[in-house]
C-alpha cells in the first residue's frame, strides 16, 4: 500500500520536472506553457480570491446536483426496465438510438431551450451521465443468478421483498460502478458546457476568459488543475464508499 | 415440533411440461407419492430423469400442469410458508453480502421479533457445528461449511417439510459423509420431515426410511422400497451390511433398467 502510494508520487514528481524542464527549455514560449511552478504559484494566489472560489463552487455544485439527479432517474429506471422484460425490449431501440448522440453536440439545443443558467449544464451533465448508470443497473438485473431468486422465493418472500433484500444488494455493486462513471462523464460536461457557453460562472468559463486570446495559460492551467483535483477526489470519495459498502463483491471475485 | 404421525405431503398425478401443445416435453409423467411426518425420503432417478423438476415443483417454484402437491392437508398453489429448501449450488443460494449469521436469519425477518431470531440462529448455527461462525462471510467458509450453512438457514426456518435437491453432489467424499450423518442427527434430535432429491445410489439408501425409484424422463415412479436398516447409521458398518448392499444394487438394477 505505502509502495504504492510512493511510486505514484514519484511518477507525479517525474511528470511536473519533465514538464518543467520543458517549459523552461524554450522550445515553446513560457507564456504558451507555463512551468508548473509558475502554474501553482498563480493557483495558491487564485485560491484566496473569492470570484475564482465562488467559480469551483459552482462547478462542483453543478456537478453534485447532476450526479444526484441523474441516479435518480437512472438507477429506479434501470431496476423497471431490467425486472420487466417486455418493457426492456419496448424501450430499446430509443435507448439505443439515443445513447451514442454526444452530448456536446446537443449543447446549442439546450442553451436555446433553457437559456445559459446553470440548469443548462446540469441538464447536460444529467443526460450524459444517465447511460452508463442506466446500463449498468439493467445489466445488473437481468444477470442475477436465478439460485438467488429461487432462494428466497422457496422461503415465502414477496416479490417487492424480494427486489428489496435480493435483487438491489446484488446490483447496488453494478449500479455504484456505474454511479463513478457517470460521476466523471457529469463532470466533463458540465465545464465544457460552461466553457462553451458562460454566463453560469465556473471552471469551464474561468479557463474560457482567461484562454481568449492566447492570454493567462497560468490562469486556464490553474483552472484545469482543480477540474483534475475535483473529479479524482469525487472519484476516490466513491471507491471508499464501494470498498466499505459493497466489499464482499471484490471478495468473492477474488475467492472464485 | 411436533407433528401427529400422519401424511406430510401426498403427491398425487403430479404432471409437468414444459411449454404447451402436444411437442411440448414432458419432465414428469405421472407421478404420485407419500411423505409421512418424520420421515426421511430420497428420489434416486437416472440423471436427467426429472428430479429436480419435480422437487421444484412440490416447492411450489414451478406450477405443475397436471395433479396435485398436499402438504399437511392443504393443497399447495404457489410457495407454501412451510417448506424450506437447501439447493445443490450452496455458493450461489447463499448472499454474498450477508453475514453467515445473517444468512441463516434472511427467511425470519418478516416473520419473527429480533429476540427469537437471533435465538432461533445461534441455536441453528450451533446444530451444524457453526456455532461462533455467524459474523463470518459465506465466501470466507469451505463448500461444506456453505452447505451446512444453508441447512442451518432451512432448520432455523423450522418448515414442516424440508426439500434439499442434491445437497451432498457438489462436496467431496469426506465432507460428503460427513454432512450425510450431520444431517442424520439433526433430523433424528428434531423430528424433520425431509424428502431429498439425488443421484447417488448409495446415498439414497444409506439416508432414507424410503427409496423412491423414479425411471427415465418422463418421469413416473418405478418403485418404492423400504429401507430396513437400523436408526443408527454408520459409514462403515452400515455401508457393509448385507441389508445395504441387497437395497444398493436393487435400486442400481431399477436406475440402469
Amino acid at each position: 500500500m505505502l509502495r504504492r502510494v510512493v511510486r505514484g508520487v514519484i511518477g507525479f514528481a517525474g511528470f511536473l520536472l519533465v514538464w518543467e524542464l520543458f517549459s523552461r527549455s524554450g522550445v515553446v514560449r513560457e507564456e504558451f506553457l507555463p512551468p508548473p511552478t509558475t502554474v501553482f504559484a498563480r493557483l495558491a494566489v487564485l485560491l484566496t480570491e473569492p470570484p475564482f472560489v465562488a467559480d469551483v463552487v459552482a462547478t462542483v455544485l453543478a456537478w453534485l446536483i447532476a450526479v444526484v439527479i441523474a441516479s435518480a432517474i437512472a438507477v429506479p429506471l434501470g431496476l423497471l426496465l431490467g425486472s420487466v422484460p417486455s418493457v426492456a425490449a419496448a424501450s430499446r431501440a430509443l435507448v439505443e438510438f439515443l445513447r451514442p448522440i454526444p452530448s456536446v453536440a446537443l449543447i446549442p439545443l439546450v442553451i436555446v431551450l433553457l437559456g445559459v443558467g446553470p440548469e443548462t449544464k446540469i441538464t447536460l451533465a444529467v443526460y450524459a451521465s444517465l447511460w452508463p448508470l442506466l446500463f449498468n443497473t439493467i445489466y445488473a438485473m437481468s444477470e442475477i443468478d436465478p439460485v438467488q431468486v429461487d432462494t428466497a422465493r422457496a422461503f415465502g418472500l414477496s416479490r417487492s421483498r424480494i427486489l428489496w433484500t435480493v435483487q438491489l444488494p446484488h446490483a447496488a455493486p453494478f449500479v455504484m460502478t456505474g454511479v463513478r462513471i457517470s460521476a466523471s462523464i457529469a463532470l466533463i460536461l458540465v465545464i465544457s458546457t460552461e466553457l462553451l457557453a458562460g454566463g453560469s460562472g465556473g471552471l469551464g468559463q474561468v479557463i474560457f476568459d482567461a484562454g481568449a486570446g492566447g492570454g493567462r495559460m497560468d490562469i486556464v492551467l490553474s483552472a484545469t488543475l482543480v477540474a483534475g483535483v475535483i473529479g479524482f477526489l469525487g472519484n476516490a470519495a466513491l471507491e471508499k464508499v464501494q470498498r466499505r459498502w459493497l466489499g464482499w463483491d471484490d471478495q468473492i471475485d477474488a475467492g472464485r | 415440533m411436533t407433528e401427529p404421525a400422519g401424511t406430510m405431503l401426498a403427491v398425487s398425478r403430479l404432471q409437468h411440461r414444459f411449454g404447451s401443445g402436444p411437442d411440448a416435453p414432458t419432465a414428469i409423467g405421472d407421478v404420485s407419492f407419500e411423505v409421512r411426518a418424520g420421515e426421511l425420503v430420497c428420489i434416486v432417478g437416472p440423471s436427467g430423469c426429472g428430479k429436480s423438476t419435480l422437487l421444484r415443483t412440490v416447492a411450489g417454484l414451478l406450477s405443475p400442469t397436471g395433479g396435485e402437491v398436499v402438504l399437511h392437508g392443504e393443497r399447495v398453489t404457489g410457495v407454501s410458508e412451510d417448506l424450506a429448501v437447501v439447493f445443490q449450488d450452496y455458493s450461489r443460494s447463499l448472499y454474498p453480502w450477508l453475514s453467515v449469521a445473517g444468512n441463516v436469519e434472511f427467511p425470519l425477518r418478516t416473520r419473527l421479533g429480533k429476540a427469537e431470531r437471533r435465538a432461533r440462529v445461534a441455536e441453528a448455527l450451533g446444530m451444524v457445528g457453526l456455532g461462533g461462525q455467524g459474523g463470518k462471510r459465506p465466501w470466507q467458509l469451505s463448500g461444506g461449511m456453505q452447505q451446512r450453512v444453508s441447512i442451518a438457514r432451512a432448520l432455523a426456518y423450522r418448515p414442516a417439510l424440508m426439500l434439499m435437491d442434491e445437497p451432498f453432489a457438489s462436496l467431496d467424499a469426506q465432507t460428503r459423509a460427513d454432512l450425510e450423518d450431520l444431517l442424520l442427527r439433526v433430523r433424528a434430535e428434531h423430528r424433520t420431515t425431509i424428502l431429498l432429491v439425488t443421484h447417488d445410489i448409495d446415498e439414497s439408501v444409506y439416508l432414507s426410511d424410503r427409496v423412491l425409484v423414479l425411471s427415465k424422463s418422463p418421469a413416473t415412479v418405478l418403485k418404492t422400497l423400504d429401507v430396513d436398516l437400523p436408526v443408527e447409521r454408520d459409514q462403515v458398518v452400515t455401508r457393509g451390511s448385507a441389508e445395504f448392499v441387497r437395497l444398493r444394487t436393487e435400486v442400481a438394477k431399477l436406475v440402469h433398467s
